[in-house]
């Protein structure tokens, strides 16, 4: 292989000695002269290559061909969940217009990306009844995360009262997030037939410290909150915010948060045209009201419309910026930069191909060919599913009374599939339950499989 | 230099504006029988609950909905279409196509990450093997890949220093941590929000640390101090062992902020200088692209007696089988709803491998000469110069000031950036490093054929001539863009302030 490497184009000799000569400067290392001799790195970096792009193609897939080829798309949700991409989402997020600029700190030449995440914004808006979202964040539990700190920056309280049943994972990046700013987190209980939220156990634990009451719509377990007008009046009868997670592709069929009184929506964005790839990039939602005291303390980039100074056309640009930290510092209503901004322009062109009757046909199948999976599933002896008693998304909880969670995996992964996330550490008194996903990627015939399947780990 | 670029101006309509009821961009695979026929459709979701209002979204045929789109790229500027992308700190270089072609790989694109460790181990093995590339060029002992970007990682590192201090039983004592007015605008605002407050230090007339200020500062409530390295003027604090060590002694801990990473790979490593934690922008020093402003990547890497604390799961291996391992009790718990953007991270081994280790330290030595080439050949112009010591060589970014022009002749670094635009040039990040007036930070990047970094020279030579010779034309700028200058203050003011097609039909209603 030649010395001169294909993306260093003045690696040249010839040309890299002209540049030198122009400038003055007689060799590299007059250019690090700086670096005191005892930091200087003597060896070399230990990283194999360089390599063909030939080479790298051949190694890279033979890499990602180690990953198992699975019969169907898993069964598995939680958080990430496998749907369509359709091919225009794929052909614009590879448009190098857009994939290879940064964030449109000139907007006069950057008008692209301005005007598709202001879209993108505000189908977000229609989508979850608000009136505002921001341009994105890295993901739903750390949308949650920064939910909680701008409540308690509202309210000037410091309480935060989630779902016993919420995403664990999210708990977890909610705990991180909120603990150097001195918040509580605390557990409300849910119903054991349901899975409802206990409203006595949240009057019990709402009070005067309150900032925000949170829920997740669909639940983590899959099932439709029914309590959700009432969680949001108790919420509000304590002053506290009502903060709402969602899943945004059950919006076509589920009433919007800002019909039930949520004051700040935040979800999960990836199932709108982006891939699963192994749980990132993702893209967090976040949206309020069109109330100056919320739109303050939003976190992250905001993109507006404006026009230009001479002749009045309509444009786009950043705007709010004195909230962020690159003009606020330490006073920043969070520290985030860069964001998902490609993942949101993929969710509008997914939400554009979709349009209101896509989002509600979409709502649909999901929720039928879920149905049918878990009436399948739930009819075999030995399996409940669901374990509450409620009306379910796309997600189901299955519950094994004769064999263990783990056999049952095993099990499927011998014949080539991933089906339910285990809940037996996530939440053991569950006992051994699994959290099945169906969506409109998964055809009757996947469904009968993974049954037939089951039956065979059930009986063996 | 005549002036070949013209961007593209559609005057494209939002989307909602294209919308024409009934059109669809989608068809859904039918139900079979047996599903569709066992369902009561009036009893999908419960009553209460239903949604009655159809979401306002715009109803548009497949070709309509690609056509806005491609026309709105077509008004967007980027690395691998424009010319040059000199913005200072962010670096710009070319974004691979491969690493794309890889990134879509139905074995990656398809992977959920809650399947079990053994379907997914290519891909355990990729990102273990990454984490090693990345300790190797950084010189740390353990890193976590889960940041989401830059300023997550700088927050997860403060948090790795909270969690130290905790465990020392010092937290309560341990307040503040220490950033140079030089730092970006992410350390301050990662570090309160990892709970402490933040103590700014002067930069002395070079530039750098000032030794004095910094041991004025530092004490027993001090947590850590964040620094980069070279510093955002581009010069590289040559003081760096002195630096660590007035911070050691005064039981702090060294955060290193690895956005100018780029300069420096196979010459000096942050481990090596002191530095407890840093993070590094994969979407900068290691070519993944920025997406218009993400997804982005910001590992953290950590000395030995930290990596306790990092976030969960870590990545093991053990006899060639790899696994995420939950365990870790003293961790500071999780910082993303998964692993972090792995399909980032496949971008950036895929770069790393390609480049080597030979490799990437020549692109290194190629940024350095590209920004000294560049910023020598514009620090003697009439409007521009190079504060704190001009002759000192730049790392691979050079912060020039256009104080001069401004004094001169009410010419400013905005006009310039803007006049920029017009050549088919990106602009250099402007008015900061804060402690530069009129601040040009340039950073062209390894990526740049000399012959870009020419065409910038003539043209910010041109706009030189031009301030001093007809500062009027100037004043107009961008022409050539697909819109003229904005009016920056009707977007924010609270009663112009417009942030979704929703609020804009009802300020057109009210009118």
């Amino acid at each position: 292989m030649s010395k001169i490497h294909r993306y260093l184009p003045n690696s040249v000799p010839e040309i890299k000695e002209k540049m030198m000569e122009d400038i003055g400067v007689s060799s590299i290392a007059d250019l690090y002269s700086d670096i005191p001799d005892e930091l200087v790195y003597k060896g070399v970096l230990e990283i194999p290559g360089p390599s063909t792009e030939a080479e790298v193609k051949a190694h890279v897939s033979g890499l990602l061909e180690e990953n198992a080829t699975l019969r169907c798309p898993p069964f598995m949700g939680g958080g990430v969940w496998p749907h369509y991409v359709p091919s225009v989402v794929d052909e614009v997020v590879h448009r190098a217009e857009f994939l290879t600029s940064y964030t449109p700190y000139q907007p006069e030449i950057s008008q692209g990306i301005l005007q598709s995440v202001f879209e993108y914004q505000s189908q977000v808006c229609e989508l979850v009844g608000m009136d505002v979202a921001n341009s994105s964040l890295y993901d739903w539990s750390t949308a949650v995360g920064e939910a909680a700190l701008m409540s308690s920056r509202i309210t000037r309280k410091t309480k935060v009262l989630v779902p016993d049943l919420m995403s664990p994972l999210r708990y977890s990046v909610l705990k991180t997030y909120t603990e150097p700013a001195g918040l509580s987190v605390e557990k409300v209980d849910h119903d054991e037939i349901t899975g409802l939220i206990d409203l006595e156990d949240l009057k019990d634990k709402v009070d005067g410290d309150t900032a925000a009451v949170y829920i997740e719509n669909p639940s983590y377990m899959g099932f439709v909150e029914e309590n959700a007008v009432d969680v949001g009046e108790i919420a509000h009868d304590n002053k506290a915010l009502y903060v709402v997670g969602v899943d945004p592709t059950s919006l076509g069929v589920l009433k919007a948060p800002g019909g039930y009184g949520a004051d700040i929506v935040c979800g999960e964005g990836q199932p709108l045209g982006n891939h699963m790839n192994y749980g990132g990039p993702l893209l967090g939602i976040l949206a309020c009201t069109h109330d100056n005291r919320y739109i303050r303390q939003m976190p992250g980039r905001i993109i507006g419309i404006t026009e230009t100074l001479k002749d009045q056309r309509r444009a786009y640009t950043m705007t709010l910026q004195t909230r962020e930290q690159h003009i606020r510092r330490e006073k920043a209503t969070s520290n985030i930069c860069s964001n998902q901004a490609l993942c949101a322009v993929a969710a509008g062109v997914y939400l554009s191909l979709m349009g209101p009757t896509g989002m509600r046909e979409l709502g649909e199948t999901i929720i039928s060919r879920a149905r049918y999976a878990q009436r399948k599933i739930g009819e075999m002896p030995g399996v409940r599913a669901p374990i509450f008693n409620s009306f379910h998304f796309k997600e189901f909880t299955v519950s094994f009374q004769h064999k263990s969670v783990d056999e049952v995996h095993r099990e499927l992964r011998a014949n080539g599939m991933q089906a339910g996330i285990p809940l037996t550490k996530q939440f053991p008194d569950l006992g051994e339950t699994s959290l099945f996903c169906v969506t409109e990627v998964h055809s009757k015939k996947n469904i009968d499989s993974l049954v037939s399947v089951l039956k065979e780990a059930l009986e063996g | 230099m005549t002036t070949k670029f013209r961007q593209a101006d559609w005057a494209e309509p939002l989307i909602f504006e294209l919308s024409n009821k009934g059109r669809i961009g989608y068809q859904f695979p039918p139900l079979e029988p047996e599903i569709n026929d066992s369902l009561d459709p009036e009893n999908l979701v419960p009553e209460a609950l239903q949604r009655r209002e159809a979401p306002n979204l715009p109803e548009l045929s497949e070709i309509q909905v690609l056509r806005h789109y491609m026309h709105l790229s077509q008004m967007n500027y980027g690395v691998n279409s424009g010319l040059i992308y000199p913005l200072g700190s962010c670096t710009m270089k070319y974004n691979p196509i491969i690493n794309e072609v890889l990134a879509s790989h139905p074995k990656v694109t398809g992977l959920h990450p809650m399947q079990d460790d053994e379907t997914a181990q290519g891909i355990l093995k990729l990102l273990y093997t990454l984490k090693g590339y990345f300790l190797e060029v950084t010189g740390m002992d353990d890193a976590t890949l889960q940041p989401a970007a830059g300023a997550q990682g700088e927050w997860t590192g403060i948090m790795l220093i909270r969690q130290h201090h905790r465990d020392n039983g010092e937290l309560e004592k341990r307040t503040e941590i220490i950033i140079p007015d030089s730092g970006h605008g992410t350390n301050p605002a990662s570090a309160h929000m990892a709970g402490f407050k933040t103590v700014e230090i002067q930069s002395n007339d070079s530039g750098t640390v000032d030794l004095d200020a910094l041991t004025a500062a530092a004490g027993p409530q001090t947590a850590g101090l964040m620094l980069t390295n070279p510093n955002t003027i581009g010069v590289f604090e040559d003081q760096i062992t002195e630096i660590s060590e007035i911070v050691h002694d005064a039981g702090g801990l060294m955060y290193y902020d690895g956005a100018n990473l780029n300069a420096i790979m196979g010459w000096c490593r942050p481990g090596d200088m002191g530095f407890d934690v840093i993070h590094s922008n994969l979407h900068k020093t290691f070519s993944t692209p920025h997406g218009g402003g993400g997804p982005g990547s910001g590992p953290v890497g950590v000395k030995e007696f930290l990596a306790d604390f990092l976030p969960v799961p870590d990545i093991v291996e053990d006899g060639g089988v790899y696994s995420l391992d939950w365990d870790k009790p003293k961790s500071i718990g999780k910082v993303h709803g998964f692993y972090g953007n792995v399909n980032v991270v496949l971008k950036a081994y895929s770069y790393m491998v390609t480049m080597g280790g030979e490799g990437l330290k020549e692109s290194s030595e190629l940024s350095v000469l590209n920004a000294n080439y560049v910023s020598r050949k514009l620090k003697d112009l009439k409007g521009y110069e190079l504060t704190y010591d001009p002759e000192k060589p730049r790392k691979h970014e050079a912060a020039l000031s256009a104080s001069p022009m401004l004094n001169d002749t009410g010419v400013s670094a905005l006009y310039v950036s803007k006049k920029l635009l017009d050549y088919g040039l990106h602009a250099p990040t402007t008015y900061f490093p804060l402690i530069v007036p009129e601040a040009l930070m340039i950073e062209p990047t390894e990526s740049e054929p000399v012959e870009s970094l020419d065409a910038f020279i003539e043209a910010m030579t041109e706009i030189n001539e031009l301030a001093y010779e007809n500062p009027v034309e100037l004043l107009s700028a961008p022409h050539n863009t697909a819109v003229t200058k904005l009016d920056e203050v009707k977007a924010a003011h609270p009663k112009t302030i417009c942030l979704s097609w929703r609020r804009f039909c009802q300020i057109m209603s009210d009118e």
